[in-house]
C-alpha cells in the first residue's frame, strides 16, 4: 500500500478514496523505472560534467579545410614536410596558411625567412606575416629568439587557442598546422579545439620512430581525426661524389607500418 | 633511493637524441647505449625514461615487453644487466603500440611516482632521458629533483641551425632553473659514404654548429658524433652498439663523451662536498 502523506486529508474526497491499496505490478514497475532513471541520470550527469571542461570544436572564420602534420616522434622532418606541403598547396594557386604549433621550438619562422612581431587589425586579431605568398603565425614571432618558453600545459592550452583564434587567417583555402612531437596537450587542445580535415604523419624508417609514428596515429584515430597517411622522410642518401645510396635510417619501415595501419605512404624523402 | 649524482639530458628538438640514455630524438637509446661504459666500471646505473608520450628507451634497450614489478619496497625497475635499472611508461602499457594522451598534470604525477615510488637501489648515476622542449616533464624534473644535487644536464643537438636555435632556448631554460649544464654534444655531424669514405654534411652547419655556439656561450663542447647507420640499427635491435661494433668511430667519440661525463660529475661532487 502506498504510503500516504498526513497532507492527503486536504485532497478532495475523490482522490483519497481510491488511494486505499496499490498493486504489486505498479509498485515493481515504479521501483524499476526509478533505479534505471536512477543510473541513467547519474551517468548523463557524469558525461555532462566531464564534457565541461572540454572545449567545443568550431571552425575557424575564412577557414575551408585544415591539415595537421605530426609524427609523434621528434627531428624526423615535421616541419619541413609542412612547409613544403604549404608550398606545393600554394602551387596550386590556393590561398594557404601555416600555422606552427610548436610552442617550445618553433622552427616555422626561421625555414620561412620571417622575422618580427605581428601587428594587431583594428578587430584586436594578430596579422599573420606572409612569405612566398604564404600567411604564417607562430609563437617564434612573439617570444624573443633563444627565449625559452618554459610552460605547462595550461599555458600552452591557452597559447593554441590564440594562435587559432586571434588571427586574422583571412580566406583561407588550407591551413597547414605544423605539430610539436608526442601526443600530448598541444594535438589534444587543437583536435578538440577545430575540426580537422586530416592528419599527416611523418616518420622516418626508423623502428624508434615508426613506434611513435603508430602511437600518433592511434590518437588522431581516437580523437576522430582522419588520417591521411604516412611520409617516409630521410629514406635514402644519395652521395654526392659517388653516387652510393646509403639508407643511414633504415630502409622502408613506413611502407611496412603503412600496411599495417590501412593508410597510404604519400611519398617517400630523401 | 639512494642516488649519488643525477643527470638529466635535455634537448629543446625532437630527434636529437635527448636524454642523456638516449641520443638524438631518433635514436634514443644511443646515449644510453654509451651508459654501458659506465656499467664496465661497476658503477651502478639507473636510467629514468621521462618521455611519456614517446618511451623508447625499453626498445632501445631490447626490454620491450618486460613487466614492472610492485614489492612492498616499491616499484622495481627492469634490470638490464645487474648494474642497469630502467623504469619508463613503456613498461606500463597493455600493448606496445599503445598512446599515451595525457596532458601535463597525469605526465607530472607519472614522474613523481618514477623518482619516489621506484626502488632503484644504491645507484651511483640516475640518468633522465627527457623529451624534446621545455615543459612539463622539464620543469617537474628539475622541481623534484631539486633538493639532490643534480650533476647537470647534457644537450644534444644535430650541426644544422634549425637545431641550434632551439638548443639555445634549452640552455637558457638550465640558466633560468639553475642547472649546470655539463655540455653540449652535436648528433649525427657527418656521414662517411661506406662505399667512397667521402664525408658529407648531411645537417650542414651553416652557421658553424654546436662548437661554435659553445664557444659564444661558454659552454663546454663534449663531442661530435658522426652519423653511423648501425647506431640506428643497434637501438631498433635492442642491441648495445658500443659492444657489438666497438671499432666504429662514433664508439670512440661515445667512450670519450662518457669519460668527459664523469670527469665533471667527480669534479661537481667534490665541489659540493668542500662547499657542505
Amino acid at each position: 500500500m502506498a504510503l500516504l502523506h498526513r497532507s492527503w486529508r486536504r485532497w478532495p474526497p475523490v482522490v483519497a478514496c481510491h488511494i486505499t491499496h496499490t498493486p504489486a505490478w505498479i509498485t515493481a514497475a515504479l521501483r524499476a523505472r526509478s533505479s534505471s532513471f536512477g543510473a541513467e541520470k547519474i551517468e548523463e550527469r557524469q558525461k555532462r560534467l566531464m564534457a565541461r571542461g572540454i572545449p567545443k570544436q568550431k571552425m575557424i572564420p575564412g577557414v575551408k579545410q585544415v591539415i595537421v602534420v605530426a609524427s609523434g616522434k621528434g627531428g624526423v622532418g615535421k616541419s619541413t614536410t609542412a612547409v613544403n606541403l604549404a608550398l606545393g598547396i600554394a602551387a596550386y594557386d590556393m590561398v594557404v596558411g601555416l600555422l606552427d604549433a610548436d610552442v617550445y621550438g618553433p622552427s616555422i619562422p626561421r625555414m620561412m625567412n620571417l622575422r618580427g612581431n605581428p601587428e594587431l587589425t583594428n578587430s584586436n586579431l594578430m596579422r599573420p606575416l606572409v612569405n612566398f605568398g604564404i600567411v604564417c603565425m607562430s609563437m617564434g614571432f612573439l617570444v624573443e629568439e633563444g627565449a625559452p618558453v618554459v610552460w605547462r600545459g595550461l599555458m600552452v592550452m591557452s597559447a593554441i587557442e590564440r594562435l587559432l583564434r586571434q588571427v586574422d587567417w583571412g580566406q583561407l583555402d588550407y591551413l597547414v598546422i605544423d605539430m610539436p612531437p608526442g601526443t600530448g596537450d598541444v594535438q589534444l587542445s587543437i583536435s578538440q579545439n577545430i575540426p580537422i580535415s586530416g592528419a599527416i604523419i611523418v616518420s622516418t624508417p626508423q623502428d624508434i620512430a615508426l613506434l611513435d609514428a603508430q602511437r600518433a596515429t592511434e590518437m588522431f584515430r581516437k580523437v576522430n581525426v582522419p588520417v591521411l597517411g604516412i611520409v617516409q622522410n630521410m629514406s635514402v642518401f644519395q652521395c654526392p661524389k659517388c653516387k652510393y645510396e646509403s639508407h643511414i635510417f633504415g630502409a622502408d619501415g613506413a611502407r611496412a607500418l603503412a600496411a599495417k595501419l590501412a593508410l597510404d605512404v604519400l611519398g617517400s624523402f630523401l | 633511493m639512494l642516488v649519488s649524482r643525477g643527470t638529466f639530458v635535455g634537448s629543446t628538438g625532437g630527434g636529437r637524441n635527448t636524454s642523456l640514455l638516449s641520443w638524438n630524438r631518433k635514436c634514443s637509446s644511443r646515449t644510453t647505449r654509451s651508459w654501458r661504459t659506465f656499467q664496465a666500471t661497476r658503477h651502478h646505473v639507473a636510467l629514468l625514461d621521462a618521455d611519456m608520450c614517446g618511451p623508447s628507451i625499453p626498445k632501445i634497450m631490447g626490454v620491450e615487453g618486460e613487466q614492472v614489478h610492485q614489492s612492498g619496497s616499491g616499484w622495481s625497475p627492469v634490470y638490464v644487466e645487474e648494474n642497469l635499472g630502467i623504469m619508463s611508461i613503456g613498461f606500463l602499457l597493455s600493448s606496445l603500440d599503445d598512446a599515451v594522451i595525457w596532458r601535463g598534470p597525469k605526465k607530472n604525477g607519472l614522474i613523481k611516482q618514477f623518482l619516489r615510488d621506484v626502488d632503484w637501489g644504491e645507484v651511483d648515476y640516475l640518468i633522465v632521458d627527457t623529451p624534446p622542449g621545455t615543459s612539463d616533464e622539464h620543469l617537474s624534473i628539475v622541481q623534484y629533483l631539486s633538493a639532490t644535487q643534480v650533476d647537470g644536464a647534457v644537450i644534444i643537438t644535430t650541426p644544422q641551425e634549425v637545431s641550434l636555435q632551439d638548443v639555445r632556448k634549452e640552455i637558457n631554460f638550465c640558466r633560468k632553473v639553475n642547472l649546470p649544464i655539463i655540455g653540449v654534444v652535436e648528433n649525427m655531424s657527418g656521414f662517411v659514404c661506406p662505399k667512397c669514405q667521402h664525408e658529407s654534411q648531411i645537417f650542414p652547419p651553416t652557421t658553424g654548429g654546436a662548437m661554435k655556439m659553445c664557444k659564444d656561450l661558454s659552454i663546454p663542447f663534449l663531442g661530435k658524433v658522426p652519423l653511423d647507420p648501425r647506431i640506428g640499427k643497434s637501438c631498433d635491435e635492442g642491441k648495445s652498439f658500443l659492444t657489438e661494433i666497438p671499432g666504429s668511430s662514433a664508439t670512440v667519440v661515445y667512450k670519450d663523451i662518457i669519460h668527459r661525463i664523469q670527469e665533471h660529475c667527480a669534479t661537481h661532487q667534490s665541489d659540493v662536498e668542500a662547499t657542505a
